[in-house]
């Protein structure tokens, strides 16, 4: 059994027929091949599916690709401006937010969701809109480090340098 | 090769910079490519049938539901193992291959034949059109056991009677007993010492956890009759090695590569079953094949760490000066011997004496078989074990002899005019000042200041304890071989024998190159991880690759300067003893005027002409061994609060001081630091790899269940480091990537102890939680109770 599934991700109007059980993240990734967001666990404890729906955070690992019916989907692909970095990008470089690299999309993605809704959080805040995600190498401080920071610039409308 | 006379350029990228790194940028666009992210035309996918018994024969394996069921290719069971004749996972090292006592050798089946020896042994390997196919079929698999009994930790393993994970084990469930040191000595010295204090003390099981789960993609080439393995490891080489071994194919019929690894931390050092069995399901059913396991499946499957149970022992002198250590271990080696499975016994033995002067001592480690994934290294390996013996018996000491934790440790530490020092467990220490950085990290973290925290966190209903600890380690192990070639146009490739999974080596190693050759840092490629673009490597792990590949990588970088000498020699009109490369340029000697390495570079690929009497090609290698060893070493200071009324544990300040000798990139070192930091406090308030021991199952089976540390528990953090050089190597480094992870639980522990001892706490185990600490000032509160009565 198949269902007709119409979303728009990262901006672009999609159009597939999947299967009703299809999670979120497998059509993202593998109908799809955004392969920026990724799969650490099986219990949804994890957050490095954390992509964006309607401006919510969710773990696409969770949801099923026909729940995205109708609905706007941005991955870590959509947030750059073609080359030139989001700031949350530029300030998790900037400030070795990341290590492996592998839960880094989820963490950005729950930023991104985190100063859409709160331009200037505190570290607390911070600490609150990141605790559904999980880095095993970075041990958080950086990466609560390049949050604040990109908020900052975000706040201050500063450019963003897009290389190293 | 002094900064100042670095170009602008060369100073922003060179030794010691902050350089952000260049790996970053395809990581925060979603454009890393790990394993499951590569996909092969008409590939398949697999998954893995597991053992629900943790010791039991195997009296039927009932696979025709799946065989027959929608999308299915094949099904694999142990039988077709021993049909095809292949092998199975050995130890690499034995206890016999290095002197000591013979131990029991094993050779783990790549799928169960005849008997399981763990809850989540592969038993069969189900091969199907989509991973949902495969997954449906793995469930229509039946299984009959026949439970044989089990010991899932390794005091019960060690109970006469217990039992036997392997019958043809002449020594019970003992895999091995290594001792260290000298019996006699240390009874006397325990005997005439005027103060002994003893403690029992779990180190827990814990798993590494990487985010990205072990995954494999092998496909065969029936045209060529070799294999390809993408493989999500520490050691690419390793891995072609082992399961070469295990298909029973020479290594030229394979190729392994490593492309971006989601961390690893020691767990994926070695290869896995999985490994072979993708390349060899391939060959089967005519199709790539990939597994990418659930996490379920990796804290079923993924070699475990520490599992330790140890009576450690310290004779003191009326001043507290130790005379003498002795420790017992009993420490999991889990069903089967993983490849690098005795590293963690070795390492926790002979890092028992620590930075201390202490020449008499006797340990003896029995590792001991359990129906448990096999234990092997994590980050660590041996050292977070031997550290906590030490330091957690030092706070015993201190107490008994009402000494200052600080004062106690001052007293013992190896003075910087004794070095090098010769530890009874045959290390050299080369260099450091072990009383410096203690009495640093003492002043930044205001030791003396505490009556007053204390007294403020009291105002607030809150204990508060402080805890110190001293590490010392051994960074990397075994040899390694790095390459620079030159193309044409001048730019450079490292080929490296290392491999990156998160520690940055693409920046780093530009950096040197960029310091030493004078090449652009922008100009610098790197390569790792391809069996087929690197001649040989062994991978990351022990915190090797900054002083094995990086010293290899000067030698590199001094064989290309030797050929290409008499080429700018040449190019300048001058004779070669004339020449010399200095301020990253070949000159004249006494001139100023030079010619780049990029420039000699280029000459060498001029089609015709001069590289007719120079050759043609400009590459360099060079080879750096870990012998002698380095030995980063450092202080941890912590001070915690704990809410009684919840049994709750906040770090609320942390100091360390590390001496990782000279620092190349102080952002990567710091961000090391960090996040051995937070497995370390994971250990100590949090993590537990837990077997129920009545079912033999893992109750910590999925992320709900294992403690992982989230951002909320770190505390804020000073890092500082006392940069004191290696004297062994060429560049001065010490390894950075284990240290806090060895640091923290026992500096964690002290503290919480710290706390609670006014309470009639006198011993708490790990991982420190809430309901073990609510329990333990109960039991306090209830004996207190009874004394009064009494």
């Amino acid at each position: 059994m198949s269902v007709e599934l119409s979303t728009t991700v990262n901006g672009a109007p999609r159009h597939e027929v999947v299967e009703p059980r299809l999670l979120l993240v497998h059509y993202l990734r593998e109908t799809l091949g955004l392969t920026g967001t990724h799969v650490g666990c099986d219990t949804s404890q994890c957050g490095a599916c954390t992509v964006i729906l309607d401006g919510a955070a969710v773990k696409s690992c969770t949801v099923l690709a026909v729940q995205a019916d109708g609905h706007e989907v941005t991955t870590v692909e959509g947030l750059a401006a073609g080359e030139a970095l989001h700031p949350l990008q530029e300030a998790f470089s900037t400030a070795h937010g990341l290590q492996c690299g592998y839960c880094t999309p989820g963490f950005l993605m729950a930023a991104a969701a985190l100063l859409a809704e709160n331009p200037d959080p505190s570290e607390e805040e911070v600490h609150r809109g990141i605790e559904g995600n999980l880095c095993r190498c970075t041990g958080y401080l950086n990466i609560v480090k390049a949050v604040l920071a990109a908020a900052a610039t975000m706040r201050h409308g500063t450019a963003s340098g897009s290389d190293r | 090769m002094t900064s100042t006379s670095l170009d602008p350029t060369t100073a922003r990228f060179g030794i010691g910079q902050p350089v952000r790194r260049v790996e970053d940028r395809r990581f925060v666009m979603g454009r890393g490519r790990y394993v499951d992210d590569i996909s092969l035309r008409h590939e398949a996918f697999a998954a893995v049938v597991r053992a629900s018994s943790a010791n039991a024969r195997l009296q039927r394996v009932e696979v025709s539901a799946a065989r027959s069921a929608p999308g299915v290719l094949a099904v694999l069971t142990g039988d077709d193992v021993l049909a095809d004749g292949l092998a199975g996972l050995t130890a690499a090292a034995m206890p016999e291959d290095l002197g000591a006592p013979p131990g029991h050798r094993t050779f783990r089946p790549i799928l169960a034949t005849g008997r399981v020896r763990f809850a989540g042994e592969g038993i069969a390997f189900v091969v199907a059109e989509t991973a949902a196919d495969a997954a449906d079929a793995a469930e229509l698999v039946e299984v009959d056991y026949e439970p044989l009994g089990h010991v899932t930790d390794p005091l019960s393993a060690a109970t006469p009677g217990a039992p036997q994970v392997h019958e043809d084990c002449p020594n019970g469930n003992r895999a091995w007993v290594l001792a260290f040191g000298d019996a006699e000595a240390t009874a006397a010295a325990f005997e005439s010492a005027p103060h002994v204090v003893s403690l029992r003390l779990e180190n827990t099981r814990l798993t590494a956890n990487p985010i990205e789960p072990r995954a494999a993609l092998g496909e065969f080439d029936p045209a060529r009759g070799t294999f390809m393995l993408y493989s999500s490891t520490q050691n690419p080489h390793g891995v072609r090695q082992q399961v070469a071994g295990l298909l029973k194919i020479p290594e030229t019929s394979l190729r392994v590569v490593g492309p971006d690894v989601g961390g690893g931390f020691g767990m994926k050092a070695d290869s896995y079953p999985e490994d072979a069995l993708v390349c060899w399901a391939s060959r089967r059913v005519g199709r790539p094949v990939k597994w990418v396991a659930t996490r379920s499946e990796s804290l079923l499957s993924d070699t475990g760490g520490r599992d330790q149970v140890v009576d450690g022992e310290l004779a003191l002198d009326e001043r507290g000066k130790i005379l003498a250590i002795r420790a017992h271990a009993l420490h999991a080696v889990g069903a089967y011997i993983a490849p690098a499975g005795l590293v963690p016994s070795i390492f926790s033995s002979r890092f028992l004496p620590g930075a201390y002067d202490i020449s008499t001592m006797h340990v003896v480690t029995e590792g001991m078989f359990t129906n448990t994934s096999p234990i092997g290294p994590y980050r660590g390996a041996g050292r977070p074990e031997a550290a906590y013996v030490t330091e957690r018996l030092l706070d015993e000491a201190a107490q008994a002899l009402g000494l200052d934790a600080v004062e106690i440790r001052r007293r013992n530490l190896i003075r910087p005019e004794d070095l090098p020092y010769e530890t009874p467990t045959h290390f050299s220490y080369d260099s450091g000042d072990f009383p410096r950085v203690l009495e640093r990290c003492a002043a930044e973290a205001d030791w003396e200041g505490f009556p007053r925290r204390r007294a403020e966190s009291e105002a607030r209903g809150l204990r508060r304890g402080r805890g110190v600890a001293y590490y010392i380690e051994q960074g990397g192990v075994f040899n390694d071989r790095m390459e620079l070639r030159f193309d044409p146009g001048g730019t450079v490739t490292v080929v490296a024998g290392t491999f990156s999974h998160g520690q940055g080596h693409e920046t780093t190693y530009a950096q040197l190159v960029s310091e030493w050759l004078g090449v652009p840092f922008e100009q610098i490629r790197f390569v790792q991880g391809d069996t087929d673009m690197v001649p040989f490597g062994r991978g990351t792990v022990a915190a090797r690759s900054s002083m094995i590949g990086g010293s290899a990588l000067r030698r590199a970088a001094d064989a290309v300067i030797e050929r290409a000498r008499p080429m700018a020699a040449e190019l300048l009109e001058a004779a070669v003893e004339d020449v010399e490369f200095a301020d990253r340029q070949f000159r004249v000697v006494g001139t100023r005027q030079g010619l780049s390495m990029m420039e000699v570079a280029r000459a060498f690929y001029f089609p015709m002409g001069i590289t007719d009497s120079f050759g043609v090609g400009l590459e360099g290698s060079g080879t750096w061994s870990t012998t002698p060893p380095n030995f980063p070493n450092g202080c941890h200071i912590c001070e915690v609060e704990v809410d009684v009324g919840t049994g709750d544990v906040a770090v609320v300040a942390y100091t360390v001081v590390d001496d990782v000798g000279i620092v190349i990139n102080p952002l990567i070192c710091e961000g090391q630091v960090h996040g051995g930091l937070a497995q370390g406090l994971g250990q100590a308030l949090l993590e537990h790899a837990a077997y129920d021991r009545d079912s033999g199952q893992l109750s910590s089976g999925t992320l709900g269940d294992y403690g992982m540390p989230r951002s909320k528990l770190m505390p804020p953090l000073r890092s500082l480091f006392e940069e004191i050089p290696c004297t062994t190597n060429p560049l001065g480094v010490k390894g950075v990537g284990e240290g806090a992870t060895i640091g923290a639980p026992p500096a964690v522990m002290n503290a919480v102890l710290d706390a609670l001892r006014p309470l009639g706490v006198a011993h708490l185990d790990m991982p420190a939680t809430p309901d073990r600490i609510w329990a333990a000032l109960a039991a306090a509160a209830t004996a207190g109770a009874a004394g009064v009565q009494a």
